[in-house]
C-alpha cells in the first residue's frame, strides 16, 4: 500500500495485508499523535489495510508557543 | 470496532482508549459537541446572548472551534492575524478566508484580518531577528495584544481560543517543571475580563485531545492547514506533547486526569479567578501609548513596535 506522511512530505510503500496499529509500529508512530486516513475516510487501529489502499498518516500535534504563553 | 453507542452497532471511525468507548461518525460529532457544551457551562464562559470573537489561524483547532460554536448556535466571529511568515501565512490566511465564505457565512458569521506587516512593517520572521527575541514569543505577543484590542473595540463579550486537552498539559507540565507558579494561576479555562480593557478569555476545547480535534475536522470536511508553523520546529511545547502522549498510550486517561486533576485543586483553594482579578486591577494602568492594559511604563508591544521601527531607519 503507498502511504502519505507529513513532517516532512514523502510517500512509502509497505506490505500489506495490515491492521492499523501494526503499520503504525511499524513506522515507529504513536495512535495518540496520528490519524489514519483511507481514501477520505478515517479508519480504526484495529482495521485490516489491504495492498491496494492509499492510506494517509496525518499528525495531530501543533503549537510553537512557549509554556507559559497566556493566549 | 463498532460504535458503543449506537444501538444497531454501526462500525467505528475512531477509539477513544481514555473513555473506554469507540464512535460512529454521527456519535463522535455528538460527543464533541456535548464536551464543548459542558466546558462552556462548568466554566460559565458565555450565553447564547453573548458576541464570541474566536482567534482563528488555520489550523485543526481553531477552525474546529468555529466550526463547533456556530453549529451550537452561538453567535461566533472570528479574527485572523497575518504573521508575514511567506507561502505558510497565505496558505493559513486562505484556509481561513475558504471556511468564512462556503461556511460561517451562512451562519451570518464574519471575519476580521489583521495583517502584521501593515501595521509593523515587516513580517514575523524579520521582528523577531530586529528584536533579538523568539520568533515564538515575539508572535505570541502581537497574537494576544491584536486580539485582545480586536475584541475591546469590536465590543465583544468573550474571546475564544482554540486551545486543547493537550495544549493545556504540555503547558502545565512545562510550568510546573520549572515552577513557574505565576503562571499557573493564570491556567483556567476562563479568565475573567479583569480590568477595563481586557476581554475575557475562553478555552471551550479544554475537555477534548487534539486527536479527538483532528478527527473531528476531517470528519466534518474542515479544510486546515495540516503543515506545522516553520517557526515552531524544536519547540518545547512540542517536545512536552510528546512525552505526554507516549504516557497516554501506555495509560489511558492521563493527560486529562494530570490537567482536570489540576484544574480540581484550583477550584478548591482560594476563588483563584477572584483574587487574580484582583491583582490585576492593583497591578495594571493604560498604556500611555495605546491605552491597553499594561504593568510596565508602555506595554510590551508599543515597546516592541517602536524598537522595530527604530531598527528599521
Amino acid at each position: 500500500m503507498i502511504v502519505q506522511l507529513s513532517h516532512p512530505t514523502r510517500q512509502v510503500e509497505i506490505k500489506g495485508p495490515k491492521r492499523t496499529k501494526e503499520l503504525l509500529r511499524e513506522l515507529n508512530l504513536v495512535v495518540e499523535a496520528h490519524l489514519v486516513i483511507r481514501g477520505d475516510e478515517l479508519v480504526t487501529e484495529d482495521e485490516m489495510l489491504a495492498d491496494a489502499d492509499r492510506i494517509e498518516i496525518r499528525p495531530v500535534i501543533s503549537g510553537g508557543a512557549r509554556a507559559n504563553s497566556e493566549l | 470496532m463498532n460504535c458503543t453507542k449506537c444501538p444497531t452497532s454501526t462500525k467505528a471511525v475512531i477509539g477513544l482508549p481514555r473513555h473506554n468507548a469507540a464512535f460512529c461518525k454521527g456519535c463522535f460529532t455528538t460527543f464533541v459537541h456535548e464536551q464543548v457544551a459542558r466546558a462552556v457551562k462548568s466554566h460559565k464562559m458565555f450565553t447564547p446572548e453573548d458576541r464570541i470573537l474566536v482567534a482563528v489561524s488555520g489550523g485543526k483547532d481553531s477552525l474546529a472551534l468555529w466550526h463547533i460554536l456556530l453549529k451550537l448556535g452561538y453567535r461566533a466571529d472570528a479574527l485572523y492575524v497575518n504573521l508575514g511568515i511567506g507561502g505558510y501565512s497565505e496558505e493559513s490566511h486562505r484556509k481561513v478566508r475558504l471556511y468564512a465564505d462556503t461556511v460561517a457565512a451562512a451562519h451570518g458569521a464574519t471575519l476580521l484580518v489583521h495583517v502584521v506587516e501593515q501595521e509593523a512593517g515587516a513580517g514575523i520572521r524579520e521582528l523577531a531577528t530586529v528584536l533579538h527575541r523568539p520568533t515564538c514569543s515575539t508572535c505570541g505577543t502581537i497574537k494576544r495584544y491584536q486580539f485582545n484590542r480586536a475584541a475591546v473595540e469590536h465590543d465583544y463579550d468573550v474571546m475564544a481560543t482554540g486551545h486543547n486537552l493537550d495544549d493545556e498539559a504540555a503547558r502545565l507540565l512545562g510550568n510546573v517543571l520549572h515552577w513557574q507558579e505565576e503562571y499557573l494561576d493564570k491556567q483556567g479555562p476562563a479568565l475573567p475580563a479583569s480590568v477595563e480593557g481586557f476581554a475575557k478569555k475562553v478555552k471551550p476545547l479544554c475537555r477534548l485531545s487534539e486527536r479527538e480535534i483532528a478527527a473531528y475536522a476531517v470528519l466534518n470536511r474542515i479544510d486546515y492547514i495540516v503543515e506545522e508553523c516553520p517557526m515552531a520546529k524544536g519547540s518545547k511545547m512540542l517536545l512536552y506533547k510528546e512525552v505526554l502522549n507516549r504516557l497516554e498510550t501506555e495509560s489511558p486517561g492521563t493527560k486529562q486526569r494530570f490537567y482536570w486533576g489540576f484544574l480540581d485543586k484550583q477550584a478548591k483553594s482560594e476563588s483563584a479567578p477572584e483574587s487574580m482579578a484582583a491583582k490585576d486591577q492593583r497591578t495594571l494602568h493604560p498604556c500611555p501609548s495605546c491605552g491597553q492594559p499594561t504593568t510596565a511604563d508602555t506595554c510590551s508591544y508599543c515597546k516592541m513596535m517602536a524598537k522595530a521601527k527604530t531598527a528599521a531607519h
